[in-house]
């Protein structure tokens, strides 16, 4: 493959080649321009002077230095315990999400399993067919899992879609030949999974947590129906509160007699929006911290092709 | 019966469907069977329990009386919502929606061929790894990036249009904007994740053939155009059909963090209804009658749409 890529590249670019090539970058460049700049104001205007950003002064140069937002983000106890709360979440929610995943993939990899198209079936219908917003919750309501922390971990446990993208890892990258050599010595199904498949499948296991992790880290919707206690509250729903809802991020730094923080009431109107551009990275830096390791197996964690199979 | 455990103790080959041929498999397959139970227990409770629940679609539903004891009411809460003066409204507000976005799906597939196209594989790599980066923010934080960018009197955008000399404008509350910044935050999210499924159909692509076409004189374009689209054409089929069964449902987690007063005659939306009447309002019948019609209309969709894409193109989801 990569050979004959390099062996394309010597024949000779026509002056139209040239020119195809020349828009291409130049669509590409804006593209990750576009992407890249509303990350790079955040973290330009977090670090800015408040006033000027709220001036309107900060557009794609920091303008003057302060800290104070991310001190102040962090005089907040909302915050903290948002950010305590989403680890938990996320970190046992992940780990939950993959016992049920990947041994279930692995199953319905089986040719040989007896009933695997019932059973495929049975998961299939549900990425199409569901009870809806009102059951879910009653029977959650019935189950006693409303307003614990239970519910965000067990809510969304298993994704067909990761089954199947799991499943047809297995299906492509473990020959079968390796099955029948590990048979032959007398191992067990169950051992053959937990001694063979699993340390071959470190690339989607990587992505699956990914997924996984990400899902949970970014999700508000579930805490907002399913939790009324504030104790339990993840972190996008405190972002929720003080970034779309507008409610004063400081209260607790006033309350605390942190307020000499703050010069004055004037001050704190501009101080608000640079807060929000503290609050944007420090709630999204975790992800955006761990992705670039696993990019190179993205391509494993996508499905092509149909359904069955 | 024993005339069966005859047939079953005696040798001979294994017939399918025999008593004896279903032991045999079940035999080999309890092991399987038990690494698929986890989720297969998850999805028949938190699944399929819930589906007992569409019941009260047609009832009056009381919470102390439970499904079982709750009247029939047959078609009433259907009717009820079919009957109620903002549903045309809302219907047309969910499919203009839609259909802008769909209108924006053949981007990935542009970008992916581009991203193939660039030479520069260092380049190539960090453009990944860039464009990749907003799929892994939370909806909250797209919707303030998108209020912040778009803020009156500080947003970059506002900032640019005064510095052209034009007049500064609160998109956020804007009714005509509503749709397009919806859309366009979406795209901004999910162009280059999009790109990932094309990248890996397009590797598919032998370069042989590349080659050949390289060396009969073909351009650049022509390669893109006539060897590496086609290639991914059941790709983007397969993406396209699960996009059309998913028409009617709206990214309602993201309408309810960007509406206000102010759009809330374009905003609102069979999903995010469902949500007001039925968490908010305490409405179980009539809501989970709105998410069942919402449902089957997606599904009467998905298959059409299937089947249609299996005659004239021969690619189908199942």
């Amino acid at each position: 493959m990569s050979n004959g890529k390099k062996k394309l590249n010597h024949i000779k670019n026509s002056k139209g080649d040239r020119l195809f090539l020349f828009i291409v970058y130049a669509a590409v460049t804006l593209v990750v321009l576009m992407c890249a700049y509303p990350l790079y104001l955040t973290i330009i205007a977090s670090i800015s002077d408040p006033y000027d950003v709220y001036s309107g002064k900060v557009n794609f140069l920091p303008s003057g230095f302060s800290v104070e937002s991310y001190k102040l983000v962090f005089t907040n106890s909302a915050i903290w315990r948002g950010y305590r709360n989403s680890i938990f979440y996320t970190v046992v929610g992940t780990i939950f999400n993959l016992l049920l995943t990947i041994p279930s993939a692995y199953a319905l990899s089986k040719k040989r399993m007896y009933g695997r198209n019932l059973f495929m079936t049975l998961f299939l219908i549900t990425m199409y067919f569901g009870g809806g917003m009102i059951p879910h919750y009653l029977l959650f309501k019935n189950m006693g899992l409303i307003d614990t922390p239970w519910i965000l971990i067990i809510n969304g446990g298993v994704s067909v879609y990761h089954v199947i993208v799991t499943r047809t890892y297995f299906q492509n990258n473990i020959p079968e030949t390796l099955y029948e050599a590990a048979r032959i010595d007398g191992a067990s199904e169950l051992r053959c999974f937990f001694k063979l498949v699993l340390p071959l499948s470190a690339p989607i296991i990587a992505v699956i947590t990914l997924y996984c992790a990400v899902g949970h880290w970014s999700s508000y919707f579930s805490a907002l129906i399913y939790t009324h206690n504030q104790e339990l509250q993840p972190l996008q729903l405190v972002l929720r509160n003080i970034l779309i809802l507008n409610e004063s991020a400081y209260t607790d730094a006033l309350q605390t007699g942190d307020a000499e923080l703050i010069a004055d009431a004037s001050r704190q109107a501009y101080q608000a929006l640079t807060m929000k551009y503290a609050l944007v990275f420090i709630s999204s830096a975790p992800m955006l911290a761990i992705y670039p390791f696993v990019q190179k197996h993205f391509v494993k964690g996508v499905m092509v092709g149909s359904l069955k199979g | 019966m024993r005339k069966e455990k005859k047939n079953n103790s005696a040798p001979g080959p294994i017939v399918r469907g025999s008593g004896r041929y279903i032991r045999k498999r079940l035999r080999e397959s309890w092991q399987w069977y038990l690494l698929l139970l986890p989720a297969f227990l998850y999805i028949l409770i938190f699944q399929y329990g819930p589906m007992y629940g569409i019941l009260m679609a047609f009832q009056n539903y009381r919470p102390s009386k439970g499904v079982m004891g709750s009247p029939w009411v047959g078609f009433d809460n259907f009717i009820r919502f079919f009957n109620y003066p903002y549903f045309w409204k809302m219907i047309r507000n969910t499919l203009s929606i839609t259909l802008l976005s769909l209108a924006t799906f053949p981007c990935a597939i542009i970008f992916a061929l581009f991203l193939n196209e660039l030479t520069n594989l260092k380049f190539k790599k960090v453009a990944q790894m860039v464009s990749y980066m907003p799929h892994f923010l939370s909806e909250v934080v797209v919707v303030s990036l998108v209020m912040l960018m778009l803020d009156l009197s500080n947003g970059p955008i506002n900032n640019l249009i005064d510095a052209m000399g034009g007049e500064r404008m609160y998109f956020m509350g804007e009714p005509g904007a509503f749709a397009p910044i919806y859309v366009l935050s979406g795209l901004w999210q999910n162009l280059g994740w999009g790109t990932i499924l094309y990248i890996s159909a397009l590797s598919a692509v032998p370069s042989e053939q590349i080659e050949a076409a390289r060396i009969d004189g073909a351009s650049r374009f022509q390669v893109m155009w006539h060897v590496n689209l086609p290639t991914i054409l059941p790709t983007i089929m397969i993406t396209l059909l699960m996009r059309m069964g998913r028409i009617m449902s709206l990214g309602y987690t993201k309408i309810l963090l960007m509406e206000n007063d102010l759009v809330a005659d374009v905003s609102n939306v069979i999903s995010t209804y469902t949500y007001k009447v039925g968490i908010l309002g305490g409405q179980y019948s009539y809501s989970t009658a709105i998410g069942l019609f919402n449902n089957v209309i997606n599904i009467i969709l998905l298959l059409a749409f299937n089947r249609l894409s299996k005659k004239l193109t021969e690619i189908s989801l199942f």
